[in-house]
């Protein structure tokens, strides 16, 4: 019609379909890769990772459980997103609401009945995880520190601020290893072995609990809130456009504040599984790098809660098969899943618009080549 | 007297290794983030060059062909953070992030693959290292009051890549504010516009000072694991480049200042150990775990705008777009 | 309409061998999409004159310059420079040809010294300090010659306005360019500053250097050119001596004789005062007084437009009054309530009283081109709680909403569901003014309702206007369309330099008359320099 060169926008499905799918295949190939220079057979080790993760009766628990905390993480990492803020600070809230359920179920575990305890201690987790979020938040809104940052010194700070508790003040007396003493039973999340067993279903011991159901329930919560109330209106607004978020009249730093702590009690909510699910104390490093990976699961996931599952099913496989890959293939040790998120993020996040250029062409190509597709009426507005 | 003296300098030259590492990469984040490049991979480039040093030093037993290894693998590290956020405009946090994430897994799975240790390199024989070194006169001048042992402890008897840190600091220095591509790129992270109007490439120069650093923290790394210590160990970078990256903050993208800054923190570390289960008269014991995050938390103070302004270079961050 | 003029910068024919212009033009088009931004232009510039380029917002001055400057690349045609056919494919081509240019916003690093701002990218070998050192002995000759004066030391960020120019001046000079392009560089300078720029073009035209001169400013023009081209709608319809021309001509020619679309109303009598502002200051960042001290009303069901050549104040004026940008002084009263830097509005307590604002950049604060068309549709609303079940969005009626907003305003596709960006810009902007419409506002503030939109959508647009304003509406319109502004407007302010200069009645207006206002060449325009000395 005119004459510049036809254009073709790519339609959404490619978008959010096709050029994720790419990505991720290029991350697969070049871990297939290192498998390779590792001197093992990739195919070999998918078998096994497959294998670890679904191939025996626990297995698919010890799947889930892995996932319950990406789960989490990820969704925190995906709400501060779509605010346009960026919180690498998902390990230190998460570690810190740990803290939370800690100091709650000491003070109350021998006085409070059970089912207050389990409430409290969710809510403890989630309170302490966003306070650790409201202080990066409040600089980053009104003393404009930059929150990448501040998050970052906030999880070394957090570190050693759990070291110092559990080993001079939390720790159990008369006793070596710096953790807290046992919580009561009646404080602890059931076990999802137990849970199937009541209706009668009978599954093997793993440490699946019931977490992951408040992790399913936060993914549909964090939906809803994203897309269904005002709040995740005007956060979503504020991400896309800051400009039109004040010409809608959204107040942008009270909303940095808010954002953030939703996203470090999200967070803190990983300490509901480990601590109230597993553990059943509080330990050190309970967390083991579940924070940081919740930045690969929501790039993976296009931050949205769907994806996020998905991506943190795919995660956890990861997690549950590496262990087992890398007890049958010694070469392989387990750290290649963290070496795997690595590249996901750098082809899904970083790279994630490498192959859009081609991919444009190859459908304007194939628009052209087969005829069909309607060309979109192009807008006027340019540059 | 004497005794604290020595108590005094051997602190100081305490602080002198700790703070080297961060040195080199303090450096190479302040070219990266003075061109506008945000360096969080500064962690992950120093764990990735320090276990190439190491694996080579193993291999080949030549501290020199090691150092070649650290700074080739950073270096590659760094080209790929620039492909991913200069040449395709990719954030640069999560580019820097991918690094770290990678290098983490990497690091352990290939060293264990090769070496079977448990992500562990063999232990070196000083022949494969840098060792340290007696500067001339050192034992002679020693037995001068004062003088004399300072230069013997505290400036003789480093290794060659601790003088190297020292060293890059003045040059460092001289290379952004003396020289023509010092001058560019402090404009680029000013106002890349500036010099893409002058008729200067901005990706170019940003390729160059992100390169350039890679180099540095290979340096650095090299240094971790065949200097100060004779072999790679898992995770041995230990958060030090994410220190460095506060040092530079704290010396607010000033090459003499972010020394000072490293050397503090490097004097808070090396102070630690001294000062375990000692008490402070008024004070009372202050726990490690306190001056383990002091650096964190000054950094955090710093960029709230408590004490002084630390200002970072206008355009960081932003991926360069030609406008109109 | 084209004048029958030849298009070459006034060379005197018939002489002896003229020496080739410093800067030629042949057939210049360029295309960006479907707009065609020049269309085969062609003209010279004269070796050792100061060449004027005039035209409205959107004549193609910009484009054309950035193709000299190699910012673009032209689609066809080719330029000339002493003569001798060049491609210029970047700023480095540019300097090499001995092209400068003074772009409209510097291109100065803040936190450099002026020394260090010139020598960037001008650098002679790898160390600085002997290429800072000839810059210092270069700028002092220079600054000797031009009475080009900046303090070499001081920090760039630092100086006012008028000395930064100076010292993108300096840049030129010092990369030895004989063609400078300046590109409206009287736009942020005081009428002192304008006064000494102008001596310097001078003084450089003797030493013979070739000046274009790019402003929408005639009395400007008719002060310091020689020659002045005129463009419009991407070709350039005149090329004047500026000693045979004058500031009407110039005038008519930029605007050119404009159709009046749509049908005038009969003098109607409006309503009570709606908005009324008195002595409104807005400052921007910089501390310069984009809105000055601006008075006026709107009353019930009349269209006031605000005219004048973009960026002399009139996008401030309408943020300030929306509540988005902060009054440094004045006040304004609107729906009973009264505004002023103590009493600062929002955007929300804005809506909420029954103003509504359609804004001149829909894409960048109008609506979120990520969000489908229902969630558009709500921006600014997004809290309604007709839009809500308890908490919860009701995503029918939302959808309905849009739908029915669609309808009113046929935005097509009729597709709720369709993301933001995938519309037309026509369609996009009717889908705008459907959401501030729809809640029947008693004030309504709209900025470039039909930049970029089709025929036929303006005509709705106008339409759609009209409509509201006899349903006792006061609109408040800026536009730099003056053919936009005669069709709708009850009265119309022009504005200039954030004051407004003049006021016309809509239906008696003439384009002649808007054109002189708009540049401050009419009878009885202040002058700020006069004005000034008169204090």
């Amino acid at each position: 019609m005119s004459s510049s060169a036809p254009y073709v926008p790519l339609p959404r499905w490619v978008d959010v379909g096709v050029l994720p799918a790419i990505n991720l295949c290029m991350a697969l190939i070049a871990s297939g890769l290192i498998v390779l220079l590792v001197g093992e057979n990739p195919l070999e080790a998918v078998r096994w990772l497959l294998i670890g993760a679904f191939g025996y009766e626990e297995a698919l628990g010890y799947t889930l459980y892995y996932t319950t905390n990406f789960i989490f993480t990820g969704l925190a990492v995906a709400v501060a997103f779509h605010a346009g803020l960026f919180n690498i600070g998902g390990e230190g809230q998460a570690y810190i609401g740990g803290l939370g359920v800690g100091l709650a179920f000491l003070a109350f575990d021998s006085i409070l009945p059970g089912w207050l305890l389990v409430p409290i201690g969710i809510v403890a987790a989630g309170l302490f995880g966003a306070g650790w979020a409201f202080i990066p938040a409040w600089l980053q809104a009104y003393r404009g520190s930059h929150i990448v940052i501040t998050t970052i010194m906030f999880n070394f700070i957090a570190s050693a601020l759990m070291v110092y508790l559990l080993v001079n003040v939390l720790i159990m007396p008369g006793q070596m290893s710096p953790e807290t003493r046992p919580f009561a039973e009646a404080a602890l999340l059931p076990q999802m072995h137990e849970v199937l067993g009541w209706f009668g279903i009978e599954t093997a011991r793993s440490p699946l609990n019931l977490s992951l159901v408040l992790a399913l329930l936060a993914s549909v919560g964090v939906w809803a809130f994203l897309w269904r109330t005002p709040w995740g209106y005007e956060l979503r607004a504020a991400g896309q456009n800051p400009r039109a978020a004040v010409y809608a009249g959204i107040r942008t730093r009270r909303l940095i504040v808010t954002t953030m702590c939703i996203s470090g009690m999200l967070a803190g909510l990983v300490a509901v599984n480990e601590i109230m699910g597993v553990q059943h104390r509080l330990i050190l490093n309970f967390t083991a790098g579940t924070g940081f990976a919740g930045i690969a699961v929501a790039l993976m996931g296009r931050n949205h809660p769907v994806g996020i599952i998905l991506a943190s099913f795919l995660f956890g496989v990861l997690y549950q098969g590496g262990a087992e890959l890398a007890f049958e293939l010694p070469r392989i040790s387990r750290e290649m899943t963290t070496a795997i998120q690595g590249l996901i993020i750098l082809f899904s996040g970083a790279l994630a618009y490498m192959m859009r250029g081609t991919l444009e062409r190859a459908w304007r190509w194939l628009a052209l080549r087969f005829g069909g597709v309607a060309v979109p009426a192009e807008g006027e507005d340019h540059g | 007297m004497g005794d604290a003296f020595l108590a005094v300098l051997q602190v100081g030259d305490a602080t002198l290794r700790v703070a080297t590492p961060l040195i080199f990469c303090a450096m190479a984040g302040l070219l990266s983030e003075r061109s506008g490049v945000i360096d969080i991979s500064l962690e992950g480039k120093l764990l990735a060059s320090a276990f190439a040093a190491g694996c080579i030093a193993a291999i080949t037993g030549s501290a020199w062909l090691a150092l070649m290894a650290g700074i080739a693998v950073s270096v590659s590290l760094a080209a790929i953070h620039a492909f991913a956020c200069v040449t395709h405009r990719g954030n640069q946090v999560v580019s820097a992030v991918a690094i770290n994430f990678m290098v983490s897994g990497l690091t352990v799975v290939l060293g264990n693959a090769w070496f079977r240790q448990g992500g562990q390199t063999p232990s070196l024989d000083a022949t494969a290292r840098f060792m340290p070194i007696t500067l001339p006169l050192a034992d002679t001048i020693r037995p001068v009051p004062v003088l004399g042992p300072i230069y013997a402890e505290l400036i003789s008897g480093h290794n060659l890549l601790v003088y190297v840190a020292l060293a890059a600091v003045p040059l460092t220095w001289w290379v952004v504010n003396r020289t023509r591509f010092g001058l560019r790129l402090r404009a680029v992270g000013e106002n890349p516009h500036a010099v893409d109007t002058a008729g200067i490439s901005v990706t170019l120069l940003r390729y160059r000072a992100i390169l350039i650093g890679g180099a540095l923290v290979g340096i650095g790394g090299t240094y971790l694991a065949i200097a100060q210590n004779a072999a790679f160990g898992r995770e041995m970078s230990a958060g030090q480049g994410y220190i460095a990256l506060a040092a530079m903050i704290f010396g607010k993208w000033r090459p003499w200042q972010a020394m000072g800054a490293c050397l503090m923190f490097g004097f808070l570390d090396a102070v630690t150990i001294r000062l375990q289960g000692y008490d402070i008269p008024g004070i009372g014991e202050i726990p490690v775990q306190f001056i383990q995050a002091l650096p964190y938390v000054l950094t955090v103070v710093l960029l709230a705008g408590f004490i002084g302004t630390a200002m970072a270079p206008k355009a960081i961050g932003v991926p360069y777009v030609k406008e109109r | 309409m084209t004048e029958g003029e030849t298009v070459t910068g006034g060379g005197v024919a018939g002489a002896a061998p003229s020496p080739p212009p410093a800067i030629e033009f042949r057939d210049i088009s360029k295309a960006f999409g479907q707009v065609q931004a020049n269309r085969a232009v062609s003209l010279g510039v004269p070796k050792g004159e100061i060449h004027g380029i005039v035209g409205e917002n959107g004549a193609g001055k910009s484009t054309l310059m950035s193709i000299l400057y190699g910012v673009y690349e032209a689609d066809s045609g080719e330029v000339l420079v002493n003569g001798k056919p060049v491609r210029i494919r970047s700023s480095r081509d540019a300097i090499d040809c001995g092209i400068g240019m003074v772009h409209q916003h510097f291109m100065l690093v803040d936190n450099f010294t002026v020394l260090e701002n010139v020598v960037l990218g001008a650098e002679e070998g790898a160390l600085i300090e002997s290429s800072i050192e000839k810059a210092r002995a270069e700028l002092a000759r220079l600054e000797e010659e031009y009475d080009l004066r900046v303090d070499q030391d001081a920090v760039a960020g630092d100086l006012p306005v008028g000395q930064q120019q100076r010292v993108e001046i300096l840049k030129a000079l010092f990369r030895g360019a004989e063609v400078l392009v300046l590109d409206e560089p009287t736009g942020v300078l005081t009428p002192q500053e304008a006064k000494q720029l102008f001596r310097i073009l001078d003084a450089l035209k003797e030493h013979g250097t070739t000046i274009i001169l790019i402003t929408h400013k005639l009395r400007e023009i008719m002060a310091v050119t020689n020659s002045v081209s005129v463009m419009r709608g991407g070709e350039i319809v005149a090329v004047r001596r500026t000693q045979d021309t004058s500031e009407e001509e110039l005038a008519e020619l930029m605007v050119g004789r404009k159709v009046r679309t749509g049908e005038r109303g009969e003098a109607r009598e409006a309503g009570d005062v709606a908005l009324k502002v008195g002595g409104l200051t807005v400052r921007d960042a910089q501390d310069v007084a984009r809105v000055d001290n601006v008075s006026f009303e709107v009353k019930a069901g009349e269209i006031v437009c605000i005219a004048g050549v973009s960026g002399n104040g009139q996008s401030e004026l309408l943020q300030a009054l929306a509540g988005i940008m902060p009054l440094n002084n004045g006040e304004f009263e609107a729906m009973g309530r009264s505004f002023s830097p103590d009493h600062p509005a929002n955007p929300k307590l804005m809506r909420e009283l029954g103003i509504a604002h359609v804004p001149e950049d829909r894409i960048r604060m109008g609506l979120i081109t990520d969000f489908v068309a229902s969630e558009s549709a709500i921006l600014g609303y997004q809290r309604d709680p007709s839009f809500l079940n308890h908490m919860l969005y009701r995503m029918d009626y939302l959808f309905g909403h849009c739908r029915k907003l669609m309808e009113n305003f046929d935005v097509r596709p009729r597709d709720p569901s369709l993301r933001s960006a995938n519309f037309s810009g026509g369609n996009q902007q009717k889908l705008i003014l459907a959401r501030e419409l729809e809640r029947r506002p008693d004030i309504l503030l709209v900025g470039q309702p039909t930049r970029g939109v089709d025929i036929g959508a303006i005509e709705f647009i106008h339409r759609q206007l009209r409509e509201y304003r006899d349903a006792g509406c006061a609109i408040l319109l800026v536009s730099v369309e003056l053919d936009e502004v005669m069709s709708l407007a009850d009265r119309i302010l022009v504005m200039f330099e954030g004051r407004i200069v003049g006021e016309v009645d809509g239906r008696t207006a003439d384009e002649r008359t808007l054109g002189l206002m708009m540049a401050n060449a009419h009878e009885g325009a202040t002058d700020r320099v006069t004005e000034e000395a008169r204090l």
